[in-house]
């Protein structure tokens, strides 16, 4: 894979209401292999919406996002539904684990919808993905029996269970304390460190954390804002 | 369990589970419509089984007359075709079936059952100073077991009795009370035609319903014969065919072959049935509409679970499940307590079928006996599927709503 995981391009979203709200407007940007990306910016300018936008969960008004070289403004829900099962890991602010299923079964859960391995292989895959997550001995609590820090590592033990291309985060430390937001930031630069090809695009206004990022895109009023600031990595390296 | 299928189930029972006691009334509302219907059917169809046997039982299934069911055509009318002829009735004095056992020989070629012959006279039955009116059927013993249940339905005495006297009489339970006769008793018979003979009563008769019970008496066919004052006749062939069902055709095909007029069990009750006929659609719309009813509690437990789990939902849908699958969770959730609701249900209609069959009725007309009810698994079944399709629809509505849900709306709110 050589081209860009993710671009977008002159991704525009309107929300139509008695006052129609522009949340994005034209934004063009790419992920690509490899690559941590950070997307800041103030509260309210659109940071999520974007984000939505870039993981299939909302259409753009007009423009287009292109998943690992797929257009996906022609597809319908279910087409939609499936390639975000196939290639993208989502990872929100709030953990949004089952809460009647075990930590397993909530990892697992992605897994037997998508069903590209047999069960006993995603039983393992579940172990193991939990396991390097420091969670070996949870894997059979239900999210009410663990801390906030093991329900979001949880969360995105769930994200990377079908393998994806690109893990998208919304805030994901935003509920943590620095122990725990710090090993959530080791565990998400190890995925791209582990695998080539992949990428993880991170939603913060943690400025640790978007101090840990490879590029960093600034969102203001809806669109990215300019000058690209430099590369933070500069800096704080 | 695995895969797609399995995960629909396993969530939909985590739903079930969490929301026991919800679930357990929506599962009694639905096992008390299946039961109740299962029930109601039981009663009806059983009761209404009932009075066609005992109907069946009491009369001949097709009874072949010397009747016509017109005046016979005048010869002006033959003749002119269009002549205008007032006050013509059917015919008093009773010609007769004629050739009757070669009708009977014909017959019996084809017949899906057996017949047997008799003649019909009305007559004033006297004793001991009082009077009644009764019917007299002549019949011929050794064939009569052929097409009734008179030979099982004799007190005191066997059919065979009517040889073994001159004149022998068998009598209606209740004629005889009436008169105050018993077996041994000599009674005066006479008949329309004004012939008067005198008559041993040599057994009684019991059929259980009344109306024959009162009124029929019999005696052999030479017996009746001179009663009627004509030697030789033959006014009525009765017939028992093997599927009760089939009279009407089998009625119409002999009325065609021999002219006679024949009218089946169904012809001669027609008011009866169609009053069946409005009972059970009374009783359908009755039971569709318990278990419509029933599957409103099951619509409410459904959209309630929808909209308690919309977070789940949404973190499905953003997961990449398909609409489909959040469609079947909630489908199957519905079948759930349909499928324990109609299984509750067929075990509390066997009960309450049973416990309905204790019921003693007593009834002017007929011998007291208990509740007819009937066991069909047509019932059952038919209870169950309208009762699992009207789960499927009710959780289909709530459930193709939380399909079509947004996740992002809801992730935007919670994030
Ligand atoms: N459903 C909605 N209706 C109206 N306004 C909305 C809706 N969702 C988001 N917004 C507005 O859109 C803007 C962008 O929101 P969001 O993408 O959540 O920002 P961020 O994640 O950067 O804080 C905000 O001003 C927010 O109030
Ligand atoms: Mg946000």
């Amino acid at each position: 894979m050589t081209g860009p995981l993710i671009e977008a391009r002159g991704v525009t979203r309107i929300l139509d209401g008695e006052v129609p709200t522009t949340l994005i407007a034209g934004v063009d940007m790419s992920v690509a292999p490899g690559e941590f990306l950070a997307i800041t910016g103030p509260s309210g300018s659109g940071k999520s919406s974007l984000l939505y936008l870039l993981g299939l969960l909302d259409v753009p008004t007009s423009g287009e996002v292109i998943i690992a070289g797929h257009a996906t403004s022609a597809l319908d829900e279910d087409a939609r539904a499936r390639l975000r099962l196939e290639t993208l890991g989502f990872v929100f602010q709030f953990h949004f684990l089952l809460p009647e299923f075990s930590a397993l079964e909530n990892v697992m859960l992605p897994m037997r919808a998508l069903g590209r391995w047999p069960a006993e292989r995603m039983q393992e895959r579940a172990h193991e993905i939990l396991a390097s997550l420091g969670l070996a001995g949870h894997t059979h609590k239900r999210p009410d029996q663990m801390s906030g820090g093991q329900r979001q590592r949880v969360a995105i033990a769930r994200a990377l269970a079908n393998d994806p291309l690109v893990v998208l985060a919304d805030e994901p430390t935003g509920n943590l304390d620095t122990a725990s937001t710090a090993q959530v930031i080791g565990i998400l630069r190890d995925m791209i460190a582990g695998e080539a090809g992949k990428a993880v695009v991170v939603v913060t206004h943690d400025l640790g954390l978007a101090a840990q990022a490879d590029r960093r895109i600034n969102i203001i009023d809806g669109r990215v804002a300019v000058p690209d600031p430099s590369p933070v990595s500069d800096v704080t390296r | 369990m695995s895969g797609m299928r399995g995960l629909v189930f396993s969530i939909a029972l985590t739903h079930i589970r969490a929301r026991m006691r919800q679930t357990l009334v929506g599962v009694m509302g639905v096992a008390i419509g299946v039961g109740f219907s299962v029930m109601m059917a039981a009663l009806m169809e059983g009761s209404q089984n009932d009075f066609v046997a005992q109907l069946v039982d009491s009369l001949p299934h097709i009874s072949v007359t010397d009747e016509q069911r017109e005046p016979p055509r005048q010869p002006a009318d033959i003749v002119y075709d269009a002549a205008e002829i007032h006050g013509l009735t059917t015919r008093v004095l009773r010609p007769g079936i004629k050739n009757p056992f070669a009708i009977m020989a014909a017959l019996e070629g084809w017949l899906p059952g057996t017949l047997a012959p008799s003649v019909q006279w009305k007559a004033v039955i006297r004793f001991a100073g009082r009077d009644t009116a009764a019917s007299v059927t002549g019949i011929d013993p050794r064939r009569e077991m052929n097409v009734s249940k008179l030979p099982t339905q004799i007190r005191s005495g066997s059919l065979d009795n009517l040889f073994k006297a001159s004149n022998a009489i068998i009598l209606g339970d209740g004629l005889a009370k009436k008169i105050g006769a018993r077996v041994g008793n000599s009674i005066v018979v006479t008949a329309g035609s004004g012939n008067t003979i005198s008559a041993t009563v040599v057994a009684l008769s019991h059929s259980g319903v009344s109306q024959v019970d009162d009124t029929q008496s019999y005696v052999l066919i030479k017996t009746g014969q001179i009663l009627a004052g004509q030697t030789g006749l033959v006014n009525e062939l009765r017939v028992k065919v093997r599927d009760v069902m089939q009279a009407r055709e089998v009625a119409r095909r002999i009325e065609a072959e021999t002219g006679y007029k024949s009218v089946s069990w169904q012809e001669a009750h027609e008011d009866l049935l169609s009053a069946f006929q409005v009972r059970n659609i009374i009783m359908y719309t009755v039971v569709s509409a318990i278990l419509m009813v029933a599957s409103f509690g099951t619509y409410n437990i459904i959209s309630t679970i929808t909209h308690e789990k919309t977070r789940d939902i949404a973190i499905m849908k953003s997961l990449g499940f398909a609409s489909r699958v959040i469609r079947q969770i909630f489908v199957v959730e519905s079948m759930m307590i349909g499928v324990l609701g109609l299984l509750l249900g067929w075990v509390l209609g066997v009960c309450m079928t049973w416990g309905m069959g204790f019921i003693e009725i007593k009834s002017p007309f007929m011998d007291s006996t208990h509740l007819p009810v009937l066991y069909a698994p047509a019932h059952y079944v038919i209870a169950g599927l309208v009762a699992l399709s009207a789960s499927v629809i009710a959780g289909y509505f709530p459930a193709r709503k939380a399909a079509s849900l947004q996740p992002v709306e809801i992730i935007r709110g919670a994030s």
